[in-house]
C-alpha cells in the first residue's frame, strides 16, 4: 500500500489538520506502512459475516421526555477561548471555505 | 514502612481502628510523591490542598460518628483523561493544557461519595493513545522498577503511582490494553471491566465502542473494592449496562478446584520472551496443583485482531477528536479565518501519535476506502467475538500473557509506530469483544514484573477476581526492591 503525497494532503484537509511538510512526508511513509500491515484483513472471506459496531446487548436507550437541570451558561462558557454575550465567539466563518482538491 | 505502603483495604481498616487519620495517611502519600515523583514523574497535577481538605472532612465526620463510605480516607489517583471538577484535566495534551472541567466524571463522583480522596491526576500517552507513556506532551513517566524502562501505557502514570506507593490505588482507562499493559509492566493488579459495566460519562472519549475505565491496585482485594464503587448503571451513559452490581469482595475465595481454564494457543506460541513464558508457566502449574482443569484451546482469528483494532480505534478517534476545534475550550490559535483557526489549533495542539491516528482514522472512513478497511474490520470484530463465545461455552475463563515482553526501555519503540502497536497484541482482543480481563502479577523476569491476564465472558468479573485472588494468595504479591 503506497499513499502519494497529494493523498496525504487530502486526508489532512478532511481531518482539518495543518501539517508541516516534514509531517506530510513522515505520515506518507508511516501510514503506507501501517496500511500495508492491516491489509492482511483482506484475506478473510467475510461476505456472510455481519459487522459488529458495538458489543453490548442494549439497543437505543431512551429517557422520559421531561426537562431536567442542565449546565448553566457561565459554566458552559467557563473554558471558552473568547466569548461575547453568553456566546462562543469565533473568527469570521463565511469569508472563504476550503474546497476539496 | 510508611502509611503510604498500605493497600486500600489495609488503610481503610487502620482508619476505622483509629491507628491513623485520613490527614496522616494523605500526608504520608504526599511525602512519598515529594520523595519519588521527581524521578518517576507519574503525576501531571498533585492536588495537595484539596486532598488534605477532603481528608480533614473525613476525619471530622469520623470523629462525629457519622457513617462513612467504603473508601473513606483512601488517597487515590485518577488518570488525567477522567474529568475532575475544578482540577485541571489535560489528557497529557497541549490542546487541553489549561482545561478545568466544570463537573466530575461519574466514576469520580462515586469515588468521592465513597469517601475516597483524590490525590492527583496521572500522566498518560496523549489522549490515551500509546503503549509506553512516552507520547505524553509534557514528559514521559518512568517505571518505578527500573527508571530506564517505560511503565507501559497509556495509563502509565496511574500504574507507576500505585507501584511506587504514591497512591493507594488508581483509576485508568483501557481502550486496547491501557490499564492492563502498565499494570503488567509495573507489577500491579489491573482490571478492564466488561464494556458498559463502568460509566464512561466524563471519560474523555478516544474510541467509544472500546473505552472502559478500570481499577489499578496493589492487590486483587482492592480491585474488588474499587469495582464495587465504580460499577453500575448510569443514566448519563447510554452504553451503561443495567445489570445488578454484586459485592465483588464476596468472590475472593482461594479455591479453584474444578474450574476450567483454557489456554488459547495463539497467545502462548512464538515471540514470547523466555522469562515471561517461565513466569506464566509457574502460575499455570500452581493453578493445576490447586485443582484447576487446564486445557489448550484456540481463538483462530486472534492474528487479525491487532489489524482490526488499528482500523476501528483510529476511525472512532478521528470522529471523537473532531470536537477539538478551538471554539469552546482548549487551545485556540486565532490568526486567520475560522478554518485556519481549526486546522492550526489541531495541527499544533495535537502531538505526533494523535495526529497519526486521526489521519489513519480519517483515511479508513473516507469515500472509497470505508468498505475495504472499516467495514471489513467490523466484520472481523464479529469473528473475534464469535471465537470468544465458543471458547466460553467450554471454559470458565481463559489465561494468557498480558504482553510478550517485560517493560521495554524508553525510546526503544518510538521510531517505529508498528513496533509500539505490537505491545498490544494480546490485549486488544478483549476490547474488540467487550469482555472483561484481569491482570495479576505472577513473577519476575530479569528483575522486571510479569503480569498474567485472565479473560472472562461478559459480566465475568467475579470469576476473574476469584481466580486472581486465589493465584495472588498462592504466589504472593510482588515486592519492589527498596529505593
Amino acid at each position: 500500500m503506497h499513499l502519494d503525497r497529494a493523498h496525504v494532503e487530502h486526508i489532512a484537509l478532511l481531518a482539518r489538520l495543518e501539517l508541516t511538510a516534514d509531517e506530510i512526508a513522515l505520515f506518507q511513509q508511516q501510514l503506507s506502512s501501517i496500511l500495508g500491515h492491516v491489509a492482511v484483513l483482506q484475506e478473510l472471506d467475510t461476505r456472510q459475516i455481519p459487522p459488529t459496531a458495538q458489543v453490548i446487548p442494549r439497543q437505543t436507550v431512551l429517557r422520559e421526555d421531561e426537562s431536567r437541570p442542565s449546565l448553566a451558561p457561565d459554566l458552559a462558557l467557563a473554558n471558552a477561548p473568547e466569548t461575547e454575550e453568553n456566546l462562543f465567539k469565533v473568527p469570521p466563518v463565511f469569508e472563504e471555505f476550503p474546497v476539496t482538491p | 514502612m510508611t502509611w503510604a505502603e498500605l493497600t486500600i483495604h489495609e488503610a481503610v481498616a487502620a482508619l476505622r481502628r483509629g491507628e491513623v487519620s485520613a490527614v496522616e495517611l494523605t500526608e504520608a502519600v504526599l511525602q512519598t510523591i515529594q520523595d519519588r515523583d521527581p524521578a518517576v514523574r507519574a503525576y501531571l497535577t498533585v492536588a495537595a490542598d484539596s486532598a488534605l481538605e477532603a481528608a480533614r472532612t473525613i476525619d471530622a465526620a469520623r470523629a462525629r460518628g457519622e457513617p462513612l463510605g467504603p473508601l473513606a480516607g483512601a488517597p487515590l489517583a485518577v488518570k488525567d483523561n477522567i474529568l475532575t471538577a475544578g482540577l485541571r484535566t489535560t489528557c497529557a495534551s497541549r490542546l487541553l493544557e489549561n482545561f478545568v472541567p466544570v463537573e466530575d466524571a461519574t466514576v469520580v463522583r462515586r469515588l468521592k461519595a465513597a469517601g475516597a480522596i483524590i490525590i492527583g491526576k496521572t500522566n498518560l500517552d496523549e489522549f490515551a493513545m500509546g503503549s509506553s507513556c512516552e507520547y505524553s506532551a509534557f514528559f514521559p513517566t518512568r517505571n518505578p522498577w527500573a527508571l530506564d524502562r517505560v511503565p507501559g501505557g497509556s495509563s502509565g502514570g496511574s500504574a507507576a503511582a500505585v507501584a511506587a506507593d504514591m497512591a493507594l490505588g488508581a483509576l485508568g482507562s483501557d481502550t486496547g490494553g491501557s490499564v492492563r499493559l502498565p499494570a503488567s509492566f509495573c507489577g500491579i493488579v489491573g482490571l478492564k471491566p466488561t464494556y458498559g459495566r463502568v460509566s464512561r460519562y466524563g471519560l474523555v472519549a478516544f474510541a467509544s465502542s472500546l473505552d472502559q475505565i478500570g481499577p489499578m491496585t496493589k492487590d486483587v482485594t482492592d480491585c474488588a473494592l474499587l469495582l464495587n464503587v465504580i460499577a453500575g448503571h448510569d443514566p448519563l451513559d447510554a452504553t451503561s449496562l443495567d445489570w445488578p452490581v454484586p459485592d465483588y469482595t464476596r468472590a475472593l475465595v482461594p479455591e479453584v478446584r474444578g474450574l476450567r481454564i483454557g489456554l488459547p494457543r495463539e497467545y502462548h506460541g512464538e515471540g514470547i520472551e523466555p522469562g515471561v513464558r517461565a513466569a506464566i508457566t509457574r502460575a499455570l502449574q500452581q493453578l493445576a496443583a490447586m485443582g484447576a482443569i487446564i486445557e489448550e484451546t484456540s481463538l483462530p482469528h486472534t492474528r487479525y485482531a491487532l489489524d482490526a483494532y488499528y482500523i476501528i480505534a483510529p476511525a472512532e478517534a478521528s470522529a471523537n477528536l473532531a470536537r477539538y476545534d478551538g471554539v469552546r475550550y482548549g487551545l485556540s490559535l486565532r490568526d486567520g479565518d475560522v478554518w485556519t483557526m481549526v486546522a492550526r489549533t489541531r495541527g499544533r495542539g495535537f502531538g505526533p501519535e494523535v495526529k497519526r491516528r486521526i489521519m489513519l482514522g480519517t483515511y479508513v472512513l473516507s469515500a472509497g476506502y470505508y468498505e475495504a478497511y472499516y467495514l471489513q474490520a467490523q466484520k472481523v470484530r464479529t469473528l473475534i467475538k464469535q471465537d470468544f463465545d465458543r471458547a466460553f461455552a467450554a471454559f470458565d475463563l481463559l489465561l494468557a500473557p498480558t504482553c510478550p515482553t517485560v517493560a521495554f526501555r524508553l525510546g526503544e519503540r518510538l521510531a517505529d509506530p508498528l513496533a509500539m502497536y505490537l505491545s498490544d497484541v494480546f490485549t486488544v482482543t478483549v476490547n474488540i469483544a467487550g469482555i472483561p480481563a484481569l491482570v495479576v502479577p505472577c513473577g519476575l523476569a530479569d528483575g522486571l514484573p510479569v503480569g498474567l491476564q485472565l479473560l472472562g465472558p461478559p459480566g465475568g468479573e467475579e470469576r476473574l477476581l476469584h481466580v486472581g485472588y486465589a493465584l495472588e494468595q498462592a504466589l504472593g504479591r510482588l515486592r519492589r526492591p527498596a529505593g
